[in-house]
């Protein structure tokens, strides 16, 4: 059971900007490719800090991962930061074949993921990736909950060996974890203990899945808060022990509900501890624009969705039916 | 801030400098109404390329009916710099294709007017999505491939991006397309103000020289100031006869701008790609465009 308190909000970007630069003072062969938006994904701390480790490759997304590769195979480490739009997803192939199949040490930060970019709209709002790059053989995927847990995440990633991609977003979030909150590639942490329902979550709608668990114990409802940063590799062990302890699952991710965290959620448990699950997501739309706050409501990436959606998946499994036939609609639960 | 739209419209065909100017003005004045509105957005591009837009939309260029912008016959326009958006929907307003009122609605929720354009929102004028650079121009040169290989038609297919644009790789594929298929209805702009987000494009990523790369791909390649409305209107003209000469040749329009221009503190600044102005700096720049 892990310490958490509130500390007010940052983006999880400066967390990758300032590890990047201790992975910099650590390790010579760090070096970092920019794509023209070195601010704002952050990557502008370690250029100003190592001049001569830094490249602007320029707006050619599939040249600088293959460029990467090209580094790596060097025995350079490599790090290459956009906005997860386009340095996933735009040079997917170079990913897959340059980066992975070479097993080339590339490591990739993705920016604007989520539908909390905001005003920038869909084309800026990356909710696809994770289910795509989860899928490579030899990718590392990780989705930070917060500041401290993207710094952490970055460096752990610099300083592993093999294709590595971290999600980041945009605007601030909760900071909640701090120095001591363990985090591991391939791990998930229980942040609150509870044994009727457990809420899997990462990125941002860790502290929502908190925020639901507080409002579940109001109804005596002792939620267990998985946070899981690392969606490859895959937390088995803990994930299934929920499965098998809480007989229950709420997953919350700033993604599509398809294919990213809730699937290979729902993949384990199949295989191992069937139970029912219920998936907070976008589902099958694209974004929009308009202040991140509001698209997360509209959205439906609250913690109320994460609470109702808890209260379904429970009355799913007291009913002895799990998933063939929905005995609510959480719209029903929802306020 | 309190902003009014005014409800002026103008019409599209050929006319002189002056009048093109006084277009132009007022498709400023609108980007910077709607930014200071949204608070959020890119002033530099659209204020850079207000003069592209005015002559493009305005000289007699592109045939279109504001009332159906859906019109069969219409050419059409695809802005592969989708971010500089704002002086598509200011231009498409004062061609009277949707209430200028509107434009007070950039970038909010719901809104036609989404932050990079969003063809799901049916705001009348936006043929493409865009957003992610590089893809529009391919997108221009299909819908060009369909009117002059398949229809056969005499549409024609404009599409502007910008010069940091040029670094993605898949634009210099859509060129070398445009020239195989001898696509003299597709017409290329390329907003030059040396600028994009992270400084100068020497230092981002050399593009240079952009007049030899595009005469080696084929197009019938003018350099042009472009805030000047005489030769930004010979550039178009020999674009039309590019198409009715049936040279084979796509043209190329390399317009020489000023990131910012017509507001004197954001002129020629890339600081200012990607920022809306503040109501006091939208109150200066209102009171520069006269
Ligand atoms: C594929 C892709 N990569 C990166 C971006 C982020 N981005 C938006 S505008 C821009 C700079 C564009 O520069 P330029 O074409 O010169 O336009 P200008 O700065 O003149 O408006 C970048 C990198 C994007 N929209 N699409």
């Amino acid at each position: 059971m892990q310490e958490l308190t509130l500390h007010g909000s940052k983006p999880t970007r400066h967390g990758f900007g300032e590890g990047l630069v201790v992975l910099g003072e650590r390790h010579d062969n760090v070096v970092v490719l920019g794509g023209d938006i070195t601010g704002s994904v952050m990557t502008s701390l370690f250029k100003d800090k190592f001049p001569d480790r830094f490249f602007s490759i320029g707006i050619a997304e599939q040249n600088a991962t293959t460029i990467a590769a090209g580094l790596a195979l060097s025995g350079k480490i490599p790090f290459f930061a956009s906005y997860g739009a386009f340095c996933a997803l735009r040079n997917a192939d170079q990913l897959r074949i340059s980066v992975c199949y070479n097993e080339a040490n590339v490591k990739i930060g993705g920016g604007h993921a989520g539908i909390s970019v905001g005003p920038d709209g869909a084309t800026h709002q990356v909710l696809e990736e994770v289910a795509f790059l989860r899928t490579l053989p030899h990718m590392t995927m990780l989705v930070p909950c917060d500041y401290n847990e993207a710094k952490k995440a970055t460096i752990a990633m610099g300083e592993m060996v093999g294709p590595a991609y971290i999600r980041f977003g945009r605007s601030p979030v909760p900071l909640f974890t701090n120095d001591n909150t363990p985090f591991e590639i391939g791990k998930a942490q229980v942040f609150r203990e509870g044994n009727d329902i457990a809420l899997i979550a990462n990125g941002a709608l860790v502290w929502e899945s908190m925020l639901a668990a507080d409002e579940l114990a109001k109804k005596g409802i002792k939620a267990r808060v998985i946070n899981c940063p690392s969606v490859k590799p895959f937390d088995v062990e803990t994930v299934v022990n929920a499965a098998r302890e809480c007989g229950a699952i709420v997953t919350a991710e700033e993604h599509q509900v398809h294919g990213a965290l809730g699937g290979a959620v729902a993949e384990v448990t199949a295989k191992n501890a069937p139970v029912p699950i219920e998936f907070v997501g976008v589902r099958d739309s694209f974004g929009g624009s308009g202040e991140p706050e509001e698209l997360m409501v509209k959205f439906g990436l609250t913690w109320k969705e994460i609470y109702a959606s808890a209260l379904v998946a429970i009355e799913r499994r007291d009913k002895g039916s799990s998933g063939i036939r929905r005995v609510k609609d959480v719209a029903q639960y929802a306020e | 801030m309190n902003v009014e739209f005014e409800q002026k419209v103008f019409p599209n065909k050929r006319q002189s400098a002056e009048e093109l100017a006084e277009v132009a003005l007022h498709i400023r004045r609108d980007i910077i109404k709607s930014l200071v509105l949204a608070q959020s957005g890119h002033s530099g591009g659209p204020l850079g390329s207000s003069d592209i837009f005015a002559t493009m939309y305005f000289g007699g260029y592109m045939r279109y009916k504001p009332e159906d912008m859906t019109w069969e016959g219409r050419d059409r326009f695809v802005l592969s710099a989708g971010h500089m958006c704002p002086v598509l929907y200011a231009t498409l307003a004062n061609a009277g294709c949707f209430p200028k009122a509107e434009l007070a609605t950039l970038r909010k929720y719901n809104t036609r007017l989404q932050g990079h354009p969003g063809r799901d929102m049916g705001l009348p004028g936006i043929e493409t999505s865009s957003g992610s650079l590089g893809q529009g121009i391919s997108i221009a040169v299909g819908m060009a491939m369909s009117d002059k290989l398949l229809d056969k038609n005499d549409r024609r297919v404009f599409s502007l991006t910008g010069d940091g644009e040029l670094q993605e790789g898949s634009v210099w594929e859509a060129a070398m397309a445009a020239s195989h298929f001898k696509l003299d209805n597709f017409c290329w702009i390329i907003d030059n103000n040396d600028c994009q987000i992270d400084g100068r494009i020497k230092e981002v990523l050399d593009v240079y020289p952009i007049d030899e790369k595009c005469r080696s791909f084929g197009f019938d390649t003018i350099v042009v100031d472009g805030h000047n409305f005489t030769e930004l209107m010979s550039a178009f003209d020999r674009f039309l006869e590019n198409q009715k000469n049936n040279t084979g040749k796509p043209t190329a329009i390399i317009a020489k701008t000023y990131m910012g221009h017509g507001v004197s503190f954001m002129n020629d600044n890339y600081k200012w790609h990607g920022v809306p102005p503040s109501v006091e700096q939208a109150e200066k720049a209102l009171a520069e465009l006269v």
